[in-house]
């Protein structure tokens, strides 16, 4: 599993393959100093971007990736498909290995979509997210800023405030910073905590002011309206006030501590502009690392011999 | 391949990557030099210092002083052939390339006093065997401030064999910019060209059968100055 030929979950990444994801996202980052942006490693590889759910930032990200490393992008957005889910996805990964994709990077809304996809078509399947599920590209991008930032992961405390119910983000980067060896606690009203969280790798918290002063990154999840099929807390401002990281909440955390978002953020709400702007916010940095992150994905999957070659 | 694992000769495959191999440090149409007596399809290769070392399995063609004396001349010959190295920027190619380069400028130095710009240049993913071979781990690019623009840039490695590493080279290079001229500098040429490429500096002429293998050891990366050729019928 892991990096061997789909990216489908952190939770099945080796450290070894994690470490190497980040090694080579470290060279990848290079790329973008060099005069010419693009390198030559996948030209006559086709990836496809096959998005049933909007993403514009992901999407991009991937895109450019994709991009600078030569190989031809198929952006293929499946919305608004009115034949019911199963059967779609079966057709398009159909359609998708007739026209030879190398790699396939897919965001769906139904859990565990993309791992269908992985028994469909012959080439690498990327997730890049799929319900509440996972979106480990998000995950690695995270870890990789985390370790430019402070040098390392392991042994880190990091915190991880808001919907972790409805959060891949938080799924994945659970999975994967515990991995890398750091102390994962999660902050969240009861009812936006999964059943089970017993049986995670994290502590749990429902007091965000006692666990900011031990955080070494503070990691924001965007509440996910659209996913949210009942009231999970009485108002927003009730919410914000509790779990909301403002000016105050902010100043408690150590002098060197990270606030990250993976965007996008509901400002006001999880976060207040003027911490969402200060210097040690990584948001800008989360966006220019994922294309590095995506590149060192895309160049491990398909910068080898594919099957299609192999067999 | 955790960061400790960064210059660690006998860094092998990671464990999930197939057909990865450890990045070998020159051309190698038949597998890494520096593993011996297999290919690099093989995925249970030792790293090289284990086997090469074993006694009777190899002989030493240059000792560390006779390596010394070898970078000497190269140094001399670089400032001769660049009229005392003006516009010179050496650019080593990783692994055992990079600490090649840096002698070579300390050489310089000692000799006529500049100080010739030294970085690295990997050109693993302008490699054209990366689909035979599988990925490999990419190393570090470091492009001095000076830039490449208007330099004679001067590529060095340890081992020039089929050229391949070579002609990828190049190609890096030419994403950082158009250098005056690019010559090639390596301490041992094997043989066994695949491409019209040849070294401007040669540290030893070593003709080899495609069956052995020429190990370099540098103190920098391997604890000991060394040129081995290990032969496969050994094994």
């Amino acid at each position: 599993m892991g990096v061997k030929r789909h990216l489908l979950s952190t939770a099945d990444l080796l450290l070894d393959d994690a470490l190497l994801v980040l090694d080579t996202a470290d060279r990848m980052a290079r790329v973008a100093d060099a005069p010419v942006r693009k390198l030559p490693t996948l030209r006559g590889r086709t990836v496809v971007n096959l998005f049933f759910e909007d993403s514009t930032r992901t999407r991009t990200s991937f895109e450019v990736a994709a991009k600078r490393l030569s190989a031809d992008v198929i952006n293929f957005s499946a919305r608004g498909s009115s034949v019911s889910k199963g059967e779609s996805l079966k057709d398009t990964a159909q359609t998708l290995e007739a026209m030879g994709a190398d790699a396939v990077v897919c965001r769906h809304s139904a859990s565990g979509a993309p791992h269908r996809l992985a028994s469909w078509v012959r080439g690498s399947v990327v997730n890049a997210g799929d319900g509440t599920h996972e979106h480990p590209t998000q995950a690695l991008l995270d870890a990789f800023t985390i370790r430019r930032r402070l040098g390392r992961v392991d042994g880190l405390a990091v915190t991880i405030v808001g919907d972790v119910l409805h959060s891949r983000v938080a799924r994945s980067n659970i999975w994967l910073l515990t991995t890398l060896g750091a102390q994962v606690t999660v902050v969240a009203p009861p009812t936006l905590l999964p059943l089970g969280i017993d049986g995670w790798p994290v502590g749990v918290s429902y007091d965000l002011d006692a666990v900011l002063p031990k955080s070494d990154v503070v990691m924001m999840l965007r509440v996910q309206r659209e996913r949210m099929s009942a009231a999970f807390f009485p108002s927003e401002r009730e919410y914000s006030r509790r779990y909301g990281l403002d000016a105050d909440r902010a100043a408690l955390m150590p002098e060197h501590a990270l606030v990250m978002h993976p965007g996008p953020m509901v400002r006001g709400m999880e976060i207040a502009s003027s911490v969402a702007d200060s210097p040690r916010s990584t948001v800008v940095d989360q966006v220019a690392n994922g294309v590095s992150v995506r590149m060192a994905v895309l160049y491990l999957l398909l910068g080898g011999g594919t099957d299609r070659e192999t067999t | 391949m955790a960061a400790a694992a960064q210059g660690d000769p006998a860094r092998n495959t990671p464990g999930n990557m197939p057909g990865a191999t450890s990045r070998p440090h020159a051309e190698d149409p038949d597998g890494p030099v520096d593993v011996v007596g297999r290919t690099s399809d093989d995925d249970s290769v030792a790293g090289p210092r284990g086997r090469a070392d074993r006694p009777g399995l190899s002989r030493t063609v240059l000792s560390a002083a006779d390596m010394n004396r070898v970078v000497s001349r190269m140094a001399h010959q670089v400032l001769e052939k660049t009229s005392g190295g003006d516009g010179v920027l050496l650019l080593g190619i990783p692994t055992r390339g990079v600490p090649l380069a840096q002698r070579l400028a300390r050489r310089v130095a000692a000799v006529e006093g500049v100080n010739l710009p030294v970085g690295s240049l990997d050109p693993t993913m302008y490699r054209d065997d990366l689909r035979l071979r599988g990925v490999r781990p990419l190393e570090v690019t470091e492009i001095p401030e000076c830039g490449v623009d208007g330099m004679v840039v001067i590529l060095v490695d340890d081992v020039l064999y089929s050229g391949r590493t070579v002609r990828a080279a190049l190609d890096a290079l030419s994403a950082y910019g158009r250098p005056r001229a690019v010559q090639l500098a390596v301490l041992v040429d094997r043989g066994h060209r695949e491409l019209p490429i040849r070294a401007d500096y040669v540290g030893k002429n070593m003709p080899t059968s495609r069956r052995e293998s020429v190990a370099v050891r540098l103190r920098e990366v391997d604890g000991a100055d060394a040129v081995l050729i290990v032969s496969a019928d050994a094994l």
